[in-house]
C-alpha cells in the first residue's frame, strides 16, 4: 500500500514537471485556435488543426516574425457558440491577443459579439477575431466590427463566383440548398446573381431540404429529372452532396451538379467515380491551378502537404491569413491587438497564386480570387489518391469578387 | 405517375434496410428486454469491416464475414459487459449501451480516421436492372430487396420452425422452467444478442455501400430506427416489419409532395399570407419537413396506442 502510494506521488511529480516546463520554454507569439475537434463536425476541424500545424511549422522554419516563433493554442467549441465562448475566456485568461476561428457562422456570430463585448470593458487585455471560413455575409454586413477580420471568401462572393462559372449552354438549373442558414444564405445569393448575370437562366426549381437527415435521396432525383433541369446548383456538402450524387449516378439520372463545397475533406473520397466531368466546385485553391499557373511556391507547399496527407491542400487562404498577420505584426512591431488590427486594415499579401489579396478596411473582408474547378481524371494531381482531380476551368478574380458592403463600423477611439 | 412507381420501389429498398438494422433490435428487445442503444453502432461497425475485408477478399465474402464479425463483437458485449450489468436492472443495461455509442464512435474514428471510405458497390452489381420512364432501377437496390427479403425468411423459419426458436421463445417467457429442463439460458441470451448484432453488421454491409461509410453513420440512422422499433410496438418482429416499410415509403413520398397545409384548408375558404408565424408553418411544404414526418407519427402512436402497431405490452 506504501508502496503504491509512493508510486502516486512520484507518477504525479513528473507530471507536474513536465507540464510545468513550457513556462520556462522560450518567448513565443501565442495564436488560439477555436473549431470543432469532437462531435459529428470534428472531422473538418481536426484536418484544419493539421493545416495549421503546417503552416505554423513552415513559416517559424523560414525565421518566424520579429525572431520569435509562432505557438498556436487549440480549443475545442463542439461547434457551440457556447463553447466558443468559454474557449474565448480560456483565451482572454491566458493573454493570448488572437483567436482564429473557420466553422460555423452561428458560432462566429457569438464570437464578433463575445469579442467586442469583451474588447471594450478590457482596453489592456484584447482579442483579435480571425475568421477563416464563418461564411455568412452579414458578418461582414449588418454585423460587422471593429476587431473581426475574415479571410475567406463570403457567401455572397461564393455565389458570384458560382454563378460566373455556370457554363453558357445551361439554360435550366435546379437549387437544392440545406435548410438552415447557409443554405438559406446560398439559395437567396444564387438566385440574386443569376437574375443579375444570367437572365437566359430558368430556375426550374427551388427547394429546401432537412440538414443532414435525409438517407435517400431518389425522390429528390426523381424530382430533378421531372423539372427538366440540366444543372443542379447545391450549397449541400459532405453526406448531403455525396449520397445525392451517388442517387443520381445510380437512377441514370445526366446532370451537371454545381455544388460551392464539393472539394470539402473526404468529398472527392465519397464522391469517386461517380462525380467525373459532371461535378464543379468553387475554390480557394488547387495544386492543378497552381501548376498550370506556374506558381512554384504554390505547387511546392500542395506537394510538401502530399508527402505526408492522404488529404488535399485547398487551404491558401490560411496561409494568406498567417502571412498577413505576420506582416501586421512586423509592422506593429509587437503584438498590440489596437496596433496590429490598424496594420491589417487595408493591408495586402500575395497569395500562394501570387495574387494580391486586399484586406478591406470598410468591411474587414478579404478580397480574393476563387477558382472553378471540374472533377476530371485529365489531370496531374489527384484529389485524395481517388485518380480523378480538380481542374480549374474558371476564375473569378479578387477584382470580380469586390462586392459593395452595408458594413458601417464602429471604430475604438 | 412515374414519380410515384420509382419513388414507391425507392421506398421500399429504404424500408428494407430500415427492417433488416430495426429486425436485429426488436428482436434483442423480445427476448431480452434490452434497448440496445448501440445496435445503430453495430450497422456502423459492419459497414467499415466489410469495406476493410471486401478490400482483401471483395464483397461477396465480405458479406458473410462481416456479419459474422459483428456477432462475435455481439457476443463479446453480452458475455462480458451486458451480463455484469443486466442484475442491476434495465437502466444499468439501457446505460452500458448508451456509454458504448460514444466509445465504438470515438474507436472508429481512431482506427478508421474521421473520413468517409471509398466504399462502393460492387462491379458485378453496379449496374441498371431495368429501366423505368427514362429512370434507371439499380441492380444493387435490387439485391438489397433480395438480402433482406432472404434475412426475413431466414429469421422467420429459425424462430418459428426450428428447435432452437422454440428454445429462444420459451426462454424469453419461461427462464427459470427452461434453465431447468437443463437448457444454457444465458447461452440461448449471448445466442440472440449475437444475432441480433449479426443483422445489424448485415445491414451495414449493404447498407455502407448504398449510403457512405463514415463516422456519422451510426448518428444518421440510430434515432430513425428507434421510430421504427416503437411504432412497429416494441418486440414485434411483423410490426417492426410494417413498420419499416411505412417510414421508408413515407420518408421518399414526402419529398415528392409539394402542398402543404394552406393547400388543404384553402378549399374551405381560408387564404392566409402575409408575413407571421401561423403563415409560416401553414405554407411549409411536405418536402421540406419530410424527414421529421416518423418523429411525429412515433409521438402520435406513443398517445394513443403505446404498444405500437403490433406490439403484445405496454412499455
Amino acid at each position: 500500500m506504501k508502496a503504491l502510494r509512493l508510486v502516486c506521488y512520484a507518477v504525479v511529480l513528473t507530471g507536474l514537471l513536465i507540464s510545468g516546463r513550457p513556462s520556462f520554454a522560450e518567448d513565443t507569439i501565442k495564436i488560439a485556435y477555436t473549431d470543432p475537434f469532437s462531435g459529428p463536425f470534428a472531422s473538418g476541424g481536426d484536418e484544419f488543426l493539421k493545416v495549421f500545424q503546417f503552416i505554423f511549422a513552415r513559416k517559424n522554419a523560414a525565421g518566424g516574425v520579429l525572431g520569435k516563433k509562432l505557438e498556436l493554442v487549440p480549443f475545442d467549441d463542439k461547434l457551440q457558440p457556447a463553447e466558443a465562448l468559454i474557449a474565448l475566456k480560456n483565451v482572454t485568461d491566458q493573454n493570448i491577443p488572437f483567436l482564429m476561428h473557420c466553422t460555423g457562422s452561428n458560432v462566429g456570430a457569438a464570437l464578433i459579439d463575445g469579442v467586442s463585448k469583451h474588447n471594450a470593458r478590457n482596453p489592456d487585455n484584447r482579442v483579435i477575431y480571425l475568421n477563416c471560413g464563418a461564411l455568412a455575409t452579414e458578418l461582414t454586413n449588418e454585423q460587422c466590427d471593429f476587431w473581426h477580420f475574415r479571410f475567406s471568401g463570403s457567401v455572397e462572393m461564393r455565389a458570384a463566383a458560382r454563378i460566373k462559372a455556370l457554363p453558357a449552354d445551361v439554360k435550366k438549373v435546379y437549387l437544392l440548398n440545406q435548410d438552415y442558414l447557409f443554405g438559406q444564405s446560398i439559395q437567396k445569393d444564387s438566385k440574386k446573381w443569376l437574375q443579375q448575370m444570367r437572365p437566359d437562366i430558368q430556375i426550374v426549381g427551388d427547394e429546401l431540404m432537412p440538414f443532414g437527415k435525409v438517407q435517400d435521396f431518389s425522390s429528390y432525383v426523381e424530382k430533378i429529372r421531372a423539372s427538366g433541369a440540366q444543372s443542379v446548383v447545391t450549397g449541400n456538402y459532405n453526406r448531403d452532396l455525396n449520397l445525392l450524387i451517388k442517387a443520381a449516378v445510380d437512377a441514370g439520372l445526366n446532370v451537371r451538379f454545381d455544388a460551392f463545397l464539393a472539394h470539402l475533406i473526404g468529398g472527392p473520397t465519397a464522391i469517386g467515380a461517380a462525380g467525373e466531368g459532371r461535378l464543379t466546385s468553387i475554390m480557394e485553391f488547387n495544386p492543378n491551378a497552381a501548376a498550370e499557373a506556374n506558381a512554384t511556391e504554390a505547387l511546392k507547399v500542395a506537394l510538401d502537404w502530399r508527402k505526408d496527407h492522404e488529404t488535399d491542400f485547398t487551404a491558401s487562404p490560411f496561409v494568406t491569413m498567417i502571412d498577413m498577420l505576420t506582416a501586421a505584426i512586423e509592422k506593429a512591431g509587437g503584438t498590440d491587438p489596437m496596433k496590429v488590427a490598424l496594420a491589417l486594415e487595408g493591408a495586402q499579401t500575395k497569395d500562394l497564386m501570387g495574387q494580391v489579396n486586399t484586406m478591406r478596411k470598410d468591411d474587414h473582408q478579404l478580397l480574393m480570387p476563387f477558382y472553378a474547378g471540374v472533377f476530371t481524371k485529365d489531370v496531374k494531381y489527384d484529389s485524395e489518391h481517388t485518380g480523378l482531380g480538380w481542374k480549374s476551368y474558371m476564375t473569378a478574380t479578387a477584382q470580380d469578387l469586390t462586392l459593395p458592403t452595408t458594413c458601417k463600423m464602429k471604430r475604438p477611439d | 405517375m412515374e414519380v410515384v412507381l420509382i419513388t414507391l420501389l425507392n421506398g421500399l429498398v429504404y424500408g428494407m434496410l430500415l427492417f433488416m438494422l430495426a429486425s436485429g433490435l426488436t428482436l434483442i428487445f423480445s427476448m431480452m428486454g434490452v434497448l440496445n442503444f448501440a445496435h445503430a453502432s453495430i450497422y456502423m461497425i459492419g459497414a467499415y469491416l466489410a469495406y476493410t475485408v471486401s478490400k482483401f477478399v471483395g464483397f461477396f465474402p465480405a458479406l458473410i464475414i462481416a456479419p459474422i464479425l459483428c456477432g462475435l463483437i455481439g457476443a463479446a458485449i453480452e458475455v462480458w459487459g451486458l451480463r455484469r450489468v443486466h442484475h442491476n436492472g434495465h437502466i444499468a443495461e439501457l446505460l452500458f449501451t448508451f456509454g458504448l455509442v460514444f466509445i465504438v464512435q470515438r474507436g472508429v474514428q481512431m482506427v478508421w480516421g474521421m473520413l468517409p471510405m471509398a466504399y462502393r458497390v460492387p462491379p458485378s452489381l453496379d449496374f441498371p436492372l431495368f429501366t423505368l420512364y427514362g429512370g434507371n432501377f439499380p441492380a444493387y437496390r435490387g439485391f438489397m430487396l433480395l438480402v433482406s427479403a432472404a434475412m426475413l425468411l431466414g429469421t422467420w423459419v429459425l424462430l418459428k420452425k426450428t428447435r432452437i426458436g422454440l428454445i429462444i421463445q420459451a426462454a424469453l417467457t419461461h427462464p427459470q422452467m427452461v434453465s431447468a429442463l437443463g437448457h444454457n439460458v444465458p447461452r440461448v441470451f449471448t445466442i440472440v444478442f449475437a444475432g441480433g448484432c449479426l443483422l445489424a453488421g448485415l445491414a451495414g454491409v449493404i447498407g455502407g455501400n448504398y449510403q457512405t461509410t463514415e463516422p456519422g453513420m451510426a448518428d444518421a440512422m440510430g434515432p430513425i430506427v428507434f421510430v421504427v422499433v416503437v411504432f412497429g410496438g416494441l418486440g414485434s418482429l411483423s410490426g417492426c416489419f410494417i413498420a419499416s416499410i411505412v417510414m421508408g415509403l413515407i420518408q421518399t413520398i414526402a419529398v415528392v409532395v409539394n402542398y402543404s397545409l394552406n393547400d388543404l384548408i384553402r378549399p374551405l375558404g381560408f387564404t392566409i399570407s402575409g408575413d407571421n408565424l401561423l403563415a409560416e408553418i401553414l405554407t411549409v411544404p411536405v418536402a421540406r419537413i419530410g424527414a421529421l414526418l416518423p418523429f411525429a407519427m412515433m409521438i402520435l402512436i406513443l398517445l394513443f396506442r403505446p404498444r405500437g402497431l403490433l406490439g403484445t405490452r405496454d412499455t
